[in-house]
């Protein structure tokens, strides 16, 4: 294998070291007090991934509640009203909060960030461990709300119910306040390093396009996130002094709590997805072995989600109480996110023309996300359509549309990247019959799940319904049961990459012939990234100097 | 593109060079990390700056809700005291100029006494405020439920109850910074005192007087906002 | 086969020409969304299988082509703007309630709907309306946030507490029979059971149902729904229920006693003597109080009447 990105010897012809950063220093506590971004980025690895493991379960008692309309298992009523509604909120709750807003920015990027920057560390490595202790922080308080009676209210918070509920919504909403600052932490911190820690040649345009997708993910968060901050403050205040803004039995407004909310959790929307839509970025040419088509179009239009994204909270609203004009205003910027999204897809389509593509897990996750975000994205317009959205808004219709841009995106595209990196990460390679298989599992397993709601919702059945009628008992049970072939997927997953660990073979630095920096170090990497400061000399993904590579 | 050849930085591990002990390990050059500083301070203060926005855009919706309210209970604040405060906080701000200026020419001493006047100001600030919250209390002008003063012109409106909910929010969340920042600044002094500072090494003062500097400039616009506007 | 696809997606019933016009705009963008899905899935998958691993290929350095992306934004953005227009045109219809319509006061609270029409008849969980007429349904909340939402008319709104929405819809002459409405805003526990019946009828059944005031009667026992009339009637205003005065007999302890008219006869009080001082209050008058009742007939219905008479009759 040949390198000719550095000036230095490529770290394939180093010695194996006996020293990596897993291994430097061991004990709890040199964990607990590290400061280096990579054992920072596996804690927060091990935190969202158990989110997700806890956040999953909730989504599976959600579905298996709704398995029947007599919400019987075995013949036995187990289930009532109350205790589904704390299931679907905690399902909200972890995946949003704990779960899809740090996942790849905290653990993928936090990893691999510096790494393909050439930079030792992240801007402020304290911070950074800093935000972590926040996550712990804010994910214990927020489960543990479960034990003390359970929050009912949704994860959305909304007033005035929000405000008489006799959940302990309080504690909720600390937690959401101190995850919020955990994200503005991390957002700050990979700002700051994408400006100023850059290797040596590397202009903004030569940067990978996973960080122009992390950099625009970190504006929205530092921008964002504390309106976030100051509407939970608000409500919580609203609450225990009932100051009278959001609650309407003091002359507060509710609809005024959704503008704020939204204001923030739109934004969160493209907090949530474009950093997947960075990973595919990388994974598609990588696979391809193809340079990237459109490099500047793809970074551009990351940076130009991120500012749209703050100019179309309305379009939650139409049905809300917001004026007409508002409505046709909001309904139109929300139009025009389909424009840098579709953007995307056409270059990573036009990269894949006369490529040469291999299948490894990464890369099927990768024509997953591209299944799913499509489809994600077309019904996008059904709601953009004004008069559309007023029957499918507050449906099974939305529940399916933002699971595909969600989990179909977002999650997808971290477990891809979770496989791609994690050779990098462990110094593994997990067994590739079962990474494809689990791949395949999960494409299957979604749609069955929620191509069904999809039509319920179409057909009029609303969302966060407990009880419902007996026509949308097929497709309710249909759903439940994709449910069950995800979990498989997922547990065949989580089981492959663990057994890896043990059992896998020793990852060479460069498994996938990747052209970004990650690649130049060792798998797992030292303590201090690289063995020589890695200078850039060509445009990432540039396959004319390169031997083609297939494991 | 190609780079040309790009001098490699030798790091804190190259062969032979001295590093000022400030110097954190993935830095390459001083310079480097106080830019980098800089913008992280930055951005924190953008998130300040947007924290105290959502304030601020609360309280124009509620007064476009209750005008009449509003106006009536912003007779209650004594706007001698807010005043005052305003320029204490002036002076404190002109005070934390001197003392970057004395910590960047090697001044530490002269950057300490700049300091705790610094925090001697906003010590006479919080008192002021204290004064004034304290008059509050005995009118009852209290925040939501707790108001309780009597004889206002639009009898049971809750209005009044949302003025002073906002205003106790946003003067408090206020008076937490001007607090946070006054521990930060006797920390400054006492590091400025010890000469830690330097025409080398002079973030931290650097930092905390942009931080000092937006809490003046919030209260710059609390004051018209509470005191001033009708 | 275009219909059947159109009731897969969407529910069979149209109930209203408005629910027809979002059938066709939802089975358009239906279609766009396949031709781009067919498009773009396609090309992934064919490119995948032409351009699949081989050792040795080159691949070619292709970095951009500023035709192409000129193309899949351009061609994008005119597509959607058809989209945003018809969208708003077809909105406005919605958002702007016809002038002339009957209108239905509707109030949510957790759990359940109640439906007033213009005559003050009142009903809980069900609405009827006459086919072929705006509907216009003017809603508020007494507690937490609803949406009132019929999907056979492809009709919802919030209903925000503290304020007045409104919503409008025509059913039409398919629809005549009984729909189903539910809320469509989280609200609590009984979230999900907080349906209506919505019946369409012809106008000649509605005047019908109409004529019996609804159904909320029988949510009541008949002395608590005369107490209920008692208040919602008027008669409070004259007639005390404590045996104190007023502008007309106290109600406390009549029924079955022998009252004095100003006449100088006196007149048993039961159920036909109160009868005919409901609808012919002049005929007998009480002495020592003025002839200024005014007639109730019409305004009663039998099972309000039936009510009132309970009620009387609990005053002991």
């Amino acid at each position: 294998m040949e390198h000719t990105l550095t000036h230095g010897t490529a770290a394939g012809e180093h010695p194996k070291p006996a020293k990596n950063y897993l291994n430097e220093t061991t004990g709890v506590w040199s964990w607990m007090t590290t400061i280096d971004h990579k054992r920072i980025g596996i804690m927060y690895l091990i935190g969202v991934s158990t989110a997700f493991g806890i956040g999953g379960t909730f989504a599976l008692l959600v579905r298996l509640a709704l398995l029947n309309p007599q919400h019987t298992l075995f013949g036995k009523h187990w289930v009532d009203a109350e205790m589904y509604n704390r299931f679907f909120t905690m399902h909200g709750v972890v995946m949003v909060f704990l779960f899809i807003i740090p996942s790849i920015p905290a653990s993928l990027a936090n990893f691999v960030l510096p790494l393909m920057l050439g930079a030792r560390d992240v801007a402020f490595p304290r911070l950074n461990l800093a935000s972590l202790y926040l996550w712990v922080i804010g994910a214990v308080l927020g489960i543990s709300t479960m034990i003390m009676g359970g929050v009912d209210t949704g994860w959305t918070f909304y007033t005035p119910y929000s405000a008489t509920t006799s959940a302990p919504l309080v504690i909720m909403l600390m937690a959401a306040f101190i995850l919020g600052f955990s994200s503005i932490f991390t957002g700050l911190n990979f700002i700051a390093t994408v400006h100023k820690l850059r290797a040596p040649g590397m202009g903004w345009f030569d940067m990978p396009l996973f960080i122009w997708g992390i950099y625009a993910t970190g504006i929205i968060q530092i921008m964002a996130t504390p309106v976030l901050a100051i509407t939970l403050v608000l409500l919580m205040i609203e609450r225990t002094f009932q100051i009278g803004i959001f609650d309407s039995r003091f002359g507060g407004d509710p609809v005024l709590f959704q503008h704020f909310f939204w204001f923030y959790s739109h934004p969160a929307v493209y907090i949530m997805i474009l950093p997947g839509m960075a990973i595919i970025s990388e994974l598609i040419p990588t696979f391809s072995r193809k340079t990237i088509f459109g490099y500047r179009a793809i970074a551009y239009s990351s940076v130009s989600l991120a500012l749209l994204s703050f100019l179309v909270w309305g379009h939650h609203l139409f049905v809300a109480g917001e004026s007409d004009l508002a409505n046709v205003v909001f309904s139109g910027l929300t139009f025009l996110v389909a424009l840098p999204s579709g953007v995307k897809v056409f270059n990573w389509l036009s990269t894949m023309y006369k490529g040469n593509i291999s299948f490894e897990t990464p890369m099927l996750y990768a024509l997953n996300f591209l299944v799913l975000f499509t489809i994600g994205g077309l019904t996008g317009i059904f709601f953009s359509t004004l008069a559309v959205d007023i029957h499918l808004t507050d449906t099974y219709f939305v529940v399916a549309h933002f699971h595909y841009v969600m989990m179909g995106g977002t999650a997808i595209a971290f477990f891809g990247g979770l496989h791609y990196w994690w050779p990098k990460m462990t110094g593994k390679m997990y067994n590739e019959f079962w990474g494809r298989l689990a791949a395949v599992l999960v494409l299957i397993g979604f749609n069955v799940t929620f191509m069904s709601q999809f039509i319920m919702g179409g057909r009029g059945m609303p969302r966060r319904y407990f009880n419902y009628l007996d026509q949308f008992a097929p497709m309710h049970m249909y759903s439940t049961i994709g449910s069950w072939i995800l979990a498989v997927a997922f547990i065949m997953m989580a089981i492959n990459l663990l057994a890896s660990l043990k059992f896998g073979a020793q990852a060479p630095a460069n498994p996938w012939g990747g052209t970004t920096m990650e690649w130049l170090t060792d798998s797992p990497p030292i303590t201090h990234n690289f063995h020589e400061q890695p200078v850039l000399e060509h445009e990432p993904y540039d396959y004319r100097h390169r031997e083609v590579t297939h494991v | 593109m190609s780079t040309t050849t790009v001098d490699l930085h030798s790091g804190p591990h190259g062969e032979g060079e001295v590093h000022d002990p400030h110097q954190q390990h993935h830095y390459t050059t001083m310079e480097q990390q106080f830019d980098t500083s800089k913008i992280g301070m930055w951005l924190f203060l953008a998130t300040e700056v947007l924290t105290f926005g959502g304030l601020f855009a609360g309280f124009g919706l509620m007064q476009n809700r209750y005008p009449r309210e509003f106006i009536e209970a912003h007779e209650h604040l004594q706007r001698l005291a807010g005043a005052t405060n305003t320029i204490v906080l002036l002076v404190s701000s002109f005070t934390m100029v001197l003392a970057v200026l004395a910590a960047k020419t090697n001044q530490g001493a002269k950057a300490a006494r700049y300091l705790w006047m610094t925090v001697a100001c906003a010590g006479i600030f919080m008192c002021i405020k204290a004064y004034e919250y304290n008059h509050k209390f005995e009118e009852g002008l209290l925040p939501g439920y707790f108001y309780h003063h009597k004889g206002d012109l639009v009898a049971g409106s809750h209005g009044y109850a949302t003025f002073f909910s906002f205003y106790f929010m946003m003067t408090g969340l206020h008076g937490l910074h001007v607090l946070i920042g006054m521990v930060l600044l006797g920390w400054l002094a006492v590091r400025a005192k010890r000469g830690d500072f330097s025409s080398a090494y002079y973030t931290p003062v650097d930092l905390i007087g942009l931080f000092w500097h937006l809490v003046d400039m919030i209260w710059i616009y609390l004051f018209p906002l509470y005191y001033l506007i009708k | 086969m275009l219909e059947w696809l159109r009731t897969f997606w969407l529910p069979v019933n149209q109930g209203s020409d408005w629910a027809g016009e979002i059938d066709f705009l939802f089975m358009a963008i239906f279609w766009l969304s396949v031709f781009f899905f067919v498009g773009i899935v396609g090309a992934m998958v064919y490119f995948s299988w032409r351009y699949r691993y081989k050792a040795g290929r080159v691949t070619p350095h292709q970095t951009h082509n500023t035709t192409l992306e000129v193309i899949w934004t351009v061609v994008p953005t005119l597509i959607i703007l058809v989209c945003f227009f018809v969208g708003i045109e077809s909105y406005m219809k919605f958002a702007v309630a016809p002038g002339e319509a009957m209108e239905v006061q509707v109030v949510g609270k957790q759990w359940l709907w109640t439906f007033e029409f213009p005559d003050g008849t009142r009903s809980v969980n069900e609405l009827h309306v006459p086919v072929n007429k705006n509907i216009r349904l003017v809603m508020s909340s007494e507690d937490v946030l609803h949406d009132f939402y019929i999907p056979d008319m492809r009709v919802k709104r919030d209903i925000v507490p503290g304020r007045y929405t409104l919503s409008w819809f025509r059913a039409n002459q398919s629809a005549l029979g009984e729909h189903v409405s539910t809320c469509a805003e989280y609200c609590g526990k009984g979230h999900s059971d907080m349906h209506a019946r919505v019946f369409v009828e012809t106008q000649a059944d509605f005047d019908k149902w109409m004529a019996t005031g609804g159904t909320e009667y029988l949510d009541y026992t008949p002395e608590a729904w005369g107490k209920i009339q008692y208040e919602r009637k008027g008669c409070s205003t004259c007639h005390s229920i404590d045996g104190s005065a007023s502008k007309g007999p106290t109600w406390k302890g009549i029924w079955g006693t022998m009252v004095k008219l100003n006449n100088g006869t006196s007149v048993l009080v039961d159920e036909g003597y109160v009868r005919e001082s409901m609808m012919l209050p002049q005929a007998k008058i009480v002495a020592g109080f003025d002839p200024i009742m005014p007639t109730f007939q019409g305004l009663l219905r039998e099972n309000e009447i039936k009510g009132l008479l309970a009620f009387i009759q609990s005053l002991k």
